[in-house]
């Protein structure tokens, strides 16, 4: 008797019967939303308020509510700063050098993996080139001062072995850059090439048999079944970096910067940090911070747009 | 002829498979090398270290080093302080994120939609760093330990995946069929699609677990005063990266110290080890989550 109470009771609910019916039977559903709902709000969007700054002479003293507003000078003076420039080039110049090397280096890596057969072999290496992604950026950079250390790192004892003198690796800014780089192609590339295999299984093996009885071998069949399979995957996986190149990894440089080479050091974020967070100066931190985060914003949606253009899933 | 051709098809076959293997060796060990190399440099004498004589092998075998971090009662301390971060983090932002991921994956809850996109909003648009570090100092949690578990426990990313799973893997036909039985909502996550979705709730604690443990940015930040709640990346930090601490000498004297690469090398394999010992369980799991990820995220 009681069942049949409740089918009617639920039908009624779906015909969109009475709301009180219906808040009795889905009012847990709100409830299961308070908390996320709260934390969403205090940690999120109370923050979004505290941009406000950013248009007013913020005086910790004065607070938000007492502080002047001076609406876009903190902007204009920002923009006129000394390290303002070199901070969004740097920005731009890590992520495009990081695209560059290491966005390449999965797909390939990818490929190779795709071509070897024996599995025990294919399953020790993915997981030592997985690890670098678990490690924290503090372990990486601690382990890339051991290694690349001037007069005491692995690599350099190496070289001076062999008769080559010491490289700055991390001493000197043209060098930073390039082991910066380096590390972060070493830490990605095994770990970036999960999407591809992934993708790559999911091509169908008649495919490969097709091309197999027209004649291809392994290297035609590879550039003409296997790689416009992946195509798809490997153009979405591409946007979505476009649409990061304003964002930079704090962790990562901090870990990596020291007191000798700091001509790319300087990015937006660490710039926010040095501004805000070591001196005080929240009004400008804010604004930067908000200037990185706008044109991010502008970034990820066109990308979205482009890759829902060409016909792919969107992003957002 | 043609089985000349075949043949020497065959050789180019075997000359190209061999020439992957040497790539995919070359690149595993690359993985390798460095645990190797400050692993021997950890358990060798500082002599031999110093003279630059190890490379993969240790020379001089000596553990003072591994003595040394654990009569270190601030490290051994950052490690529980770590240990306790992350389980608080992950048993919070699990809890959030289960209860948000089924209730928005319910059709009846009216405004999912607009929450989802308000949630989902906040991962594409953040206020920044600044906003985020006056907000905790107005909420008095600068120096506690909240202010590494409250602010980020609860991960957009996260829910959308999950949400996406529950919404793909959970039968309508079986919630709805509790629903007739009279169950709340309360009781059909608990008994139904909780105990269904096993797999993508340690999936999801994993990646909240590993990703606290891993984190320094906000303690730079938020941790100032308080020496004793650094976690132990922030404190392999000072200790190793900026090198602008020394380590506790033994009985606590604090006398001039330099930081020997014998003792960097230990800490660093003593911060290493927890991660690399669940490693290979947490691998398969990191797997699976980010093929779900890469769907639609």
């Amino acid at each position: 008797m009681k069942k049949i109470n409740n089918i009617e009771k639920y039908a009624k609910v779906k015909r969109k019967g009475s709301t009180k019916l219906y808040l009795k039977m889905t009012w847990q559903l709100y409830a299961l939303m308070f908390l996320p709902i709260l934390f969403i709000i205090i940690f999120k969007f109370i923050p979004y308020y505290g941009l406000t700054i950013a248009f007013q002479d913020y005086k910790v003293a004065k607070g938000f509510g007492g502080s002047e507003w001076v609406g876009f000078e903190v902007f204009q003076k920002i923009f006129a700063k000394r390290d303002f420039l070199p901070a969004v080039r740097n920005t731009l110049l890590l992520n495009v050098l990081d695209l560059i090397f290491g966005f390449p280096m999965p797909i390939i890596l990818a490929l190779i993996l795709n071509e070897i057969r024996c599995k025990w072999f294919k399953k020790v290496s993915q997981t030592l080139m997985y690890l670098p992604h678990f490690l924290s950026w503090v372990i990486i950079g601690a382990l890339g001062y051991q290694l690349f250390s001037l007069s005491n790192g692995v690599i350099n004892t190496l070289i001076t072995n062999m008769g080559s003198s010491p490289i700055p690796f991390l001493q000197e800014n043209t060098w930073w850059l390039i082991t910066y780089v380096l590390i972060g192609v070493w830490q990605t590339m095994g770990w970036g090439t999960i999407i591809y295999l992934a993708s790559i299984t999911n091509v169908s093996p008649e495919l490969y048999e097709a091309a197999k009885i027209d004649g291809a071998n392994r290297w035609q069949s590879c550039l003409h079944v296997t790689l416009p399979c992946i195509r798809s995957t490997i153009i979405i996986l591409l946007i979505m970096n476009l649409g990061k190149m304003m964002q930079g990894s704090f962790e990562r440089i901090m870990a990596l910067s020291n007191a000798k080479a700091t001509e790319y050091v300087t990015t937006i974020p660490v710039l926010v940090y040095r501004w805000g967070i070591q001196s005080g100066k929240f009004s400008e931190a804010t604004a930067l911070g908000l200037f990185q985060s706008i044109i991010g914003l502008i970034l990820v949606v066109a990308a979205d747009r482009v890759a829902k253009k060409i016909g792919e899933e969107g992003l957002i | 002829m043609k089985t000349k051709k075949i043949k020497s098809s065959r050789i180019i076959g075997k000359i190209v498979d061999a020439f992957f293997w040497l790539i995919v060796i070359l690149v595993s060990l690359t993985c390798l090398f460095p645990f190797v190399h400050v692993f021997a440099v950890s358990i060798s004498d500082e002599a031999y270290v110093v003279a630059n004589k190890v490379v993969l092998i240790p020379k001089g075998f000596n553990l003072t080093a591994y003595q040394k971090i654990f009569a270190d009662s601030s490290i051994i301390r950052s490690l529980l302080v770590t240990v306790l971060i992350t389980v608080l983090f992950t048993v919070i932002g699990m809890f959030l994120t289960i209860s948000a991921a089924y209730a928005l994956s319910r059709k009846e809850l009216k405004g999912a939609k607009l929450m989802t996109f308000l949630i989902l909003f906040t991962m594409y648009f953040a206020a920044g760093m600044i906003p985020d570090y006056l907000l905790i100092q107005n909420l008095h949690m600068l120096d506690t330990i909240w202010s590494l578990i409250l602010p980020l426990c609860f991960a957009p990313f996260n829910l959308l995946i999950m949400k996406n799973n529950f919404s793909a893997s959970i039968p309508e036909s079986l919630v709805e069929a509790a629903v007739v039985d009279g169950a709340g909502h309360f009781k059909i996550l608990t008994r139904i699609v909780v105990p269904l979705s096993k797999p993508i709730i340690a999936t999801i604690a994993l990646f909240y677990a590993v990703g606290r443990w891993n984190a320094y940015q906000d303690a730079l930040f938020y941790i100032k005063q308080r020496v004793d709640l650094r976690p132990l990346q922030l404190k392999l930090y000072y200790l190793v990266v900026s090198s602008q601490e020394s380590f506790q000498a033994e009985g606590g004297n604090t006398g001039v110290l330099t930081n020997p690469e014998v003792l960097k090398a230990a800490c660093i394999i003593f911060a290493t080890v927890p991660i690399v010992i669940v490693y290979p369980f947490v691998q398969k799991y990191f797997v699976q989550g980010t093929m779900v990820g890469a769907v639609k995220g």
